[in-house]
């Protein structure tokens, strides 16, 4: 059977690829630290040598629309475009093309839908900066095949965040029965407290740094339970009106297990954001460097 | 009041280059344009497909033709989608980094929790 060699639970900045790329003279003075910051946490997914990434994330109003809107969708495609003329013009983000793994897209969408999960699906699939961006940051040659899975946080009415737990549990056992002698890294990125076009945007850190504070805590410590007593649908609107990408996060911690520490926890307070990076190794220890 | 049209008026000009600057020269012909041509298009189907029922009401007529962010944010116009387009708009008229989404924060802060209803 497959092994789930790594998971990956971060926030994605779309703002990381220029901030990191762009000549030291024009660089932001956060710009440095970050780069040290996303190296550091590269490493954590370089070691665990995988072979094929389950990435976890959400369509921004890009392929996905209000006509046709599925909660949880898995891509099942050869090949992935990714990014779009609007992350272009606003972010800088360049066009990528990504490979699939069909055969394991198959088996998470025949075993997700026995186990209760209605999920969509799409062959033709052009990527988001959900997606890209943890490439981007994690693994930049962007040379493994990806099995693309969304999930809306964006468009209410939204699962319930139990929900969002309930099909990371559900996905790791997925992976863990495809048969394949395979290597997969799942990776998955979400939010903790943000605001997108209201009042507390772009300030000078994340809009709530008390639940920014706690949610780092939870994720470290992989503490679903209180996770669950404490987030619902409507306590998200309050740290800020882009807050339920953490049910992403709360998806992942349903793929590291419940209780299960993270192996590798950093963040990072910038402007607008508090940025955030857990990785949890599902044998219990670090591999050394080139895989285990 | 159709949350869903003025979001479908944001979805649509933000991903055209050509209409976010026709948009942005021309509010009031451009809004016009699309309500009578394009509110109706259903954007995976043949356009002989069409619905037959979307128009604006005028509050949201005249917020989109004003350009008016705060107006949209009351209105429940999903707020990912306006501050997209609008960056695209306007944040060239401004020459401090983040100039432009402050002053379109600053512009909402009369506004306090809960916030509209976004849901369609």
């Amino acid at each position: 059977m497959a092994t789930v060699v790594a998971v990956l639970a971060s926030t994605h900045h779309p703002f990381y690829y220029k901030a990191s790329t762009s000549p030291p003279e024009s660089r932001p003075p956060f710009a440095d630290e970050w780069v040290r910051k996303v190296e550091a946490y590269r490493e954590t997914l370089t070691r665990a040598n995988p072979d094929v990434l389950v990435m976890v994330g959400s369509d921004h109003f890009h392929q996905l629309w209000l006509d046709n809107m599925p909660q949880f969708l898995v891509g099942k495609a050869p090949v992935y475009d990714a990014n779009y003329y609007n992350e272009e013009r606003e972010f800088g983000l360049p066009r990528m093309t990504l490979q699939g793994n069909e055969e394991l897209s198959a088996h998470i969408l025949r075993g997700g839908l026995d186990a209760g999960f209605d999920l969509a699906f799409s062959n033709e699939l052009r990527l988001d900066h959900s997606i890209t961006c943890p490439i981007i940051t994690t693994r930049p040659q962007a040379d493994l095949p990806v099995v693309p899975v969304y999930t809306n946080i964006f468009a209410p009415p939204l699962p319930q965040p139990k929900r969002f737990v309930q099909l990371g549990q559900t996905l790791r056992e997925l992976v863990e029965s495809w048969p394949s002698d395979l290597r997969v890294a799942i990776i998955g990125t979400g939010h903790l407290s943000l605001e997108l076009g209201g009042p507390r945007q772009f300030g000078p850190h994340g809009p709530d740094p008390e639940f920014d504070a706690k949610a780092v805590e939870w994720i470290a410590a992989g503490d679903l339970e209180k996770t669950l007593a404490e987030v619902t649908l409507d306590s998200l609107h309050t740290p800020g009106n882009a807050t339920h990408g953490f049910m992403d996060f709360m998806l992942m911690m349903g793929v590291a297990g419940d209780g299960r520490k993270a192996d590798y926890a950093d963040n990072y307070d910038l402007f607008h954001t508090m940025e955030a990076y857990f990785t949890w190794y599902p044998d219990g220890s670090k591999p050394g460097g080139g895989g285990a | 009041m159709s949350k869903y049209l003025l979001n479908k008026f944001l979805f649509t000009v933000d991903r055209d280059p050509e209409l976010v600057e026709r948009y942005r020269e021309d509010p009031a012909g451009t809004v016009a344009w699309w309500e009578a041509e394009r509110a109706n298009v259903i954007l995976n189907l043949p356009e002989a497909e069409q619905s037959t029922w979307l128009k604006f009401t005028d509050e949201e007529r005249d917020a989109l033709t004003g350009c008016d962010h705060v107006k949209l944010f009351e209105l429940g116009a999903h707020p990912f989608l306006t501050l997209t387009l609008f960056i695209a708009m306007y944040e060239r008229d401004y020459d401090e980094p983040l100039g432009y989404q402050l002053e379109y924060g600053r512009k909402l802060k009369h506004f306090s929790l809960p916030y509209p209803d976004i849901t369609t």
